[in-house]
Order: C-alpha cells, then structure tokens, then sequence
C-alpha cells in the first residue's frame, strides 16, 4: 500500500533508509526541523540546517521516487536560548517560499517553560504573519499531558488561528481526546517504547474513529523505527480492518491536510 | 465516541492477544521480583505510580489505558499562564 511518513527526521538517517522505505511504499514524506542533538549557537548554524532540509533531502529522497516535503523552525529543547530562537524566526522567512516547506513545525513544549512558551507563541505570530500551516511537538512522557494541554489553551487563545491548518503531533491516549474535540489534526508517533506502539495506535482509530487521524515514524538517531507506518498497516489488517480505512489514515489524511500549503505539489503515483 | 473496531468476537480476541498479554505480565513480574533483589532505597513516588497503575489494570471499568497514562502525568493547571507569567494570544 502506498503510504505518506508525515514525521520523519531523515537528516539522521541513511540512504538505505530511503530505500527501504521505498520497497516498503512510502511515496511521500514531511520532516520537521528539529533537535540535533546538542544546541546549536547561531543562526547560521540553522540557516546551514534549512538548506539541508530544503536543497539536499529532497534530491536524496527524490532518488528513490519519494517525495520529500519539510518545516521549518527552532525546536523547544532550544527555546531557552530566547535571544537566539528570535534570530532564527526572523531568518525562516527567507525559506519560506522555497518548493516543498509546508510550514512552522515542529514547534512546542518541552519541560513546559516560560521560554519555550514564549518561543512557541512567536512561532505561532509568523506562522499567522506568513499564513503557514502549523505542525506541533508536543512533550515527552510526564510532561506530555500538562504540555499538550498548555499547548491547547494558547492555539485557541488565538483568534486568528483556523484550527483545519493545524497538525498536534506526539498524541497517545490521555492527549487524543482534547487535540480533536478541539478541531485540529492528531498525529501518533510509533516509537518502541515512550510513545505509541502500531497495536495502541490501532486501538486509538477504533474507539476515535479516522477523521484528522495522522501516523508518524518520527524516525530520527535515536530509539526509532523508520518502517513503524508498515507495521500499523499490517496490524490494521491483522484486525480484520477494510483497506480503505487504512489507506484514510496513512494516505488521504496526511495528503488532505499537507495539501492545504501552496509548498504542496505532489504528484500521485500513477 | 466512534466504534470502529472490526466485528471480533471476545474469544477471538484473546485467542490473538493471549500469548502476548502473557508475556507483558510475566516481564512486569519478573521486573517487580528483580526490583526487590536489588539493593538501595527505592524511589518511592515512582514505585506508588508503578502500583496505582498496576491496580487500574485489575478494574473492570474501561479506558485503562488513558488512566494508566494520567498516573504517570504532571498535572495541568488552567492557570498556569499567570504562573509563568506568559500574556494571552491574540
């Protein structure tokens, strides 16, 4: 089945990667900038970043038929850094109109700070300044609840906000509930061990149903699986689920939601 | 809330999930028993969450996840704004 990877940090991973996920059907993907591991000092060391993101992973990714889409922004584990996170949000601007951003992303909470705040609701001011999409980074483990819920309150404290061009990513299920009662996108992260497995994701369609559902790798250098959208397909089909509700979710919806940026050209596999 | 699961019957379903439930409960016995052979304070807070959650399992109520999930959370406070001091959007 073909299927789009809406989260995955391809900077991290290998070329067999892009192949593997190639055989694998994988015709489309969106990466979001994010953490490199250690903080970074300057803006240049971003803008050096964003090219990679906008020049160099698209013409890997494109050697294996798949279509390479990113967001740009400084991720929260570096919003402490205020001084530096304001010097790069004046910088993406200069990315924005480049072919295959789709937006501001992954913006978020981290340990759910008065900086990281600050930051993200400086995003949130370019992303309506720009009229970008919106994808969203919401914590980890303990602090995953209380970030997603602060995240909440300060989306729909903007009024300018349309709540259609918004993805929350990072959801499980003591966070899926508030994200689509609220109106936005929900993306669930396979991950091994801190964040959804393909069986749990599966369960969360059952009893939320495919509307503004979203699955994720979120591939990157640590503990991950870039192949972990293959294994929710086959777990759907293990339960007896239809194709079609399985192509909604790891297809349609992803593409219906990315296809609200003018930085989305795709070009379906005939 | 929707209801999209296939129709399977509740044998059918454990029949799929019986060997994998076993395993998982087996690992958190193993992991509680290994727990008790080391040596040390334990953490309490963490081992009280790791029982609250032990205990949702046995409850014949539904959403076990969800709750098991909010026992290991921070709590969230409405006002957290004011505690920050992070002004409101727009």
């Amino acid at each position: 089945m073909d299927y789009f990877d809406p989260h995955i940090h391809m900077v991290s991973r290998t070329t067999d990667d892009y192949e593997t996920l190639a055989k694998m059907g994988c015709v489309a993907m969106s990466e979001p900038a994010f953490w490199a591991g250690f903080d970074r000092g300057t803006v240049d060391g971003f803008r050096d970043y964003f090219e990679q993101l906008t020049a160099f992973e698209p013409t890997r990714a494109a050697q294996y038929g798949i279509q390479h889409y990113t967001w740009l922004c400084i991720n929260a584990k570096e919003a402490e850094n205020v001084e530096l996170s304001r010097e790069v949000i004046a910088m993406i601007p200069e990315f924005l109109d480049r072919p295959g951003v789709l937006g501001i992303g992954e913006i978020g909470l981290n340990k759910n700070t008065r900086n990281e705040a600050i930051v993200f609701l400086e995003h949130l001011d370019l992303a309506m300044k720009t009229n970008e999409q919106i994808l969203i980074h919401t914590p980890h483990l303990e602090d995953k609840h209380q970030g997603t819920r602060m995240i909440l309150d300060m989306l729909t404290g903007d009024a300018r906000i349309d709540r259609s061009r918004v993805l929350v990513d990072h959801v499980e299920e003591h966070t899926v509930r508030p994200v689509l009662e609220a109106g936005f996108w929900a993306g669930m992260t396979l991950y091994p061990v801190t964040k959804c497995t393909p069986a749990r994701a599966a369960d969360i369609v059952e009893m939320h149903g495919p509307e503004r559902l979203l699955v994720n790798s979120a591939g990157d250098w640590g503990p991950s699986k870039p192949t972990a959208v293959p294994d929710f397909i086959l777990e759907m089909r293990r339960r007896g689920h239809p194709e079609s509700l399985i192509r909604r979710v790891v297809y349609d919806n992803p593409r219906q939601f990315f296809s609200q940026s003018r930085g989305f050209v795709f070009n379906e596999r005939s | 809330m929707a209801d999209n699961t296939p129709p399977r019957t509740r044998a059918e379903v454990l029949q799929t999930e019986l060997l994998p439930l076993r395993a998982k409960a087996l690992e958190i016995a193993a992991g509680l028993d290994r727990l008790d052979r080391a040596d040390g304070q334990s953490v309490d807070d963490q081992l009280q969450q790791l029982r609250q959650a032990l205990a949702v399992l046995l409850e014949d109520a539904p959403n076990r996840a969800e709750r098991v999930q909010l026992i290991f959370s921070r709590q969230y406070d409405p006002a957290w704004r004011q505690q920050l001091e992070v002004v409101a959007g727009r």
